[in-house]
């Protein structure tokens, strides 16, 4: 700070924590109506002030989930969502890496060709090309499986791209005393790419578990069967039934239980995590 | 393109290394992309047993629709609401924090983690705090006259998922906000205020001018966000309704290829989606590229 100014520093917290009160409330107010009971929302105003029913809802949305809305138990979504987001982090992760390294240490026809291919999925979300993915994944038979939520998913242009400025920052000679002592292109990657890496992989992580973690129309396309839902998508399911018949308390006990791992590790990581979301971005 | 003064000389290994990665992008990326710009040039008929092609007339009837039309306002209100919502109260936040120094950590850790909210929960969140029957903020606004009932009311619809979609976009924006600031000279600082500018002069003729690449980036991005990351939100708050008052391009894409099953037209604004994303992404990119000499 370069001058003390005690109004300025009074407004400039009173900014802040109005700013903390709005991102908080929400989330406040879902907590609140998970610890209630069904009756309260049946009218007036949803409860303010915590209420008896927690460890009730948390029990029953754990272990057997609503059956009405046709949702499985919450233990068994927030395990699929577990599974698919540490299954694209790491997938990314390894085919990002892999291909950055054949395009920087490699000199091959078509490398340009690879790298523009690489590039012009950032032009393609899943969002744009809805039906003719689904198609394929439908002819694949992956449909309703592991591979289908999440091999679509794997390829990532932002990932190899900042492997690939990571790599050119890597002094040439790292590789030409390596290649001198002959070692050769597998033991170079193994033994002194990987490790110089390690900051920037466990930065990726972060970024793109939450990717993984928070995907909703995929699995909304390509899961049928509630085995594997993921807790994400099974929640609007819960929710559309709320709608009509309000069993907040559930609904809202599952929605916590769905935010609660990815914040987790924003909150646990947070220096990776904007180291990750900061250099994707470049 | 930039790769290393000396290679390794094999010849087969890079193409394995590069395989995984292709093999997904062709399957999942481009062969999909390919179908889609291919049916946006056919019709099939009722049965789905033969294909005509039809030049543009999928692109002609599109644009003619009243509701495509409609669905290309309703997202730029809904991406011009979302970015200038997100981004000012960012700023405001940002420059607080700013201003802070051991403090600043606690409400950075405070303000971050929406980020890791998903987006349809992000709306299931906005949806009951703005709940007509039991909600906390149509009971508040009931006090000053006003009746929420989005439900009924389209620009009631729109506000809702406008504020759902820029409270989880604070976060992001906020980071580059702080990171932006961060990195401009102590020195100018100082040499304004000795030169008698106050905080609010010296923020808005040195901070905010220098600012101006992470503003125009987040814009960008922010767009970007709102044209193709909030399916989730529309779908967990209103579904596109009252009456297509929140059908923005992606959610109509959605609603017309899976539950319309009209194929032409869905592959057209297909087209049309993926003819946006790939200006916004050229536009992200030259400008980073120009980053690189500030």
């Amino acid at each position: 700070m370069v001058e003390d100014r005690p109004l300025l520093n009074f407004l400039t917290h009173l900014v802040l924590i109005a700013g903390v009160a709005i991102v908080v409330f929400p989330v406040y107010l879902a907590f609140i109506a998970s610890t209630h009971g069904y009756s309260d929302f049946l009218s007036g105003l949803a409860p303010l002030l915590p209420g008896p029913n927690m460890v009730e809802n948390y029990t029953r949305m754990w272990t057997e989930g609503l059956s009405t809305a046709g949702a499985p138990p919450v233990w068994r979504m927030l395990g699929n969502s577990l599974l698919m987001a540490v299954i694209i982090a790491v997938g990314k992760i390894i085919i990002s890496i892999l291909s950055a390294y054949a395009i920087v240490y490699f000199k091959f026809p078509f490398r340009l060709l690879a790298f523009w291919m690489i590039f012009i999925t950032l032009m393609l979300p899943v969002e744009v090309r809805i039906m003719p993915t689904f198609k394929v994944v439908a002819d694949l038979g992956m449909l309703n499986s592991y591979a289908g939520l999440t091999i679509p998913l794997i390829a990532s242009a932002t990932a190899t791209f900042l492997f690939r400025q990571f790599f050119l920052t890597i002094p040439d000679e790292l590789m030409e005393a390596a290649r001198v002592d002959g070692a050769g292109p597998m033991k170079f990657f193994r033994d002194i790419l990987l490790p110089l890496s390690r900051t920037n992989i466990a930065a990726l992580f972060v970024i793109l578990f939450i990717y993984g973690w928070v995907q909703y129309l995929w699995p909304l396309l390509v899961t049928t069967q509630s085995d594997y839902y993921t807790i994400v998508m099974g929640i609007k399911r819960l929710a559309a039934v709320a709608d009509s018949d309000p069993y907040w308390n559930l609904v809202m006990a599952a929605v916590m239980l769905a935010m609660l791992p990815p914040i987790l590790v924003i909150i646990l990581m947070q220096r990776l995590f904007i180291k990750g979301l900061v250099e994707t971005e470049k | 393109m930039q790769s290393k003064r000396t290679v390794f000389p094999n010849k087969l290994l890079p193409y394995l290394l590069l395989a995984p990665q292709l093999a997904i992008t062709i399957a999942f990326f481009l062969w999909p992309a390919a179908q889609a710009v291919k049916s946006s040039f056919e019709r099939e008929d009722p049965f789905g047993l033969s294909t005509t092609f039809v030049w543009f007339r999928n692109y002609t009837r599109l644009f003619a629709e009243p509701e495509y039309l409609h669905s290309l306002n309703r997202s730029l209100v809904f991406a011009i609401g979302v970015t200038i919502l997100s981004m000012s109260v960012s700023l405001l936040l940002a420059a607080a924090v700013n201003r802070l120094l051991r403090s600043g950590k606690i409400y950075t850790t405070l303000l971050v983690w929406p980020y890791a909210v998903a987006p349809v929960v992000a709306g299931i969140l906005w949806w009951f705090m703005f709940n007509p029957t039991i909600g906390i903020v149509p009971y508040i606004l009931d006090y000053i006259g006003v009746r929420w009932n989005h439900r009924v009311n389209g620009d009631q619809a729109m506000i809702l998922i406008v504020i759902a979609a820029a409270w989880k976009q604070i976060s992001y924006n906020f980071l580059f906000f702080v990171a932006g600031m961060q990195s401009v000279p102590r020195s100018l600082i100082e040499a304004a205020a000795i030169d008698g500018a106050g905080p609010f002069k010296r923020f808005w003729t040195i901070v905010f001018p220098l600012l101006s690449p992470t503003t125009f980036f987040l814009m960008i991005i922010n767009i970007n966000y709102a044209m193709f990351d909030t399916f989730g939100i529309i779908d967990g708050t209103t579904a596109g309704g009252p009456a297509g008052a929140t059908n923005t391009l992606v959610y109509k894409v959605y609603a017309d290829g899976f539950l319309g099953l009209n194929i032409g037209s869905s592959s057209a604004q297909s087209v049309m989606l993926m003819l946006i994303v790939g200006l916004l992404t050229v536009i992200q990119f030259r400008y980073v590229e120009r980053r690189v000499q500030y």
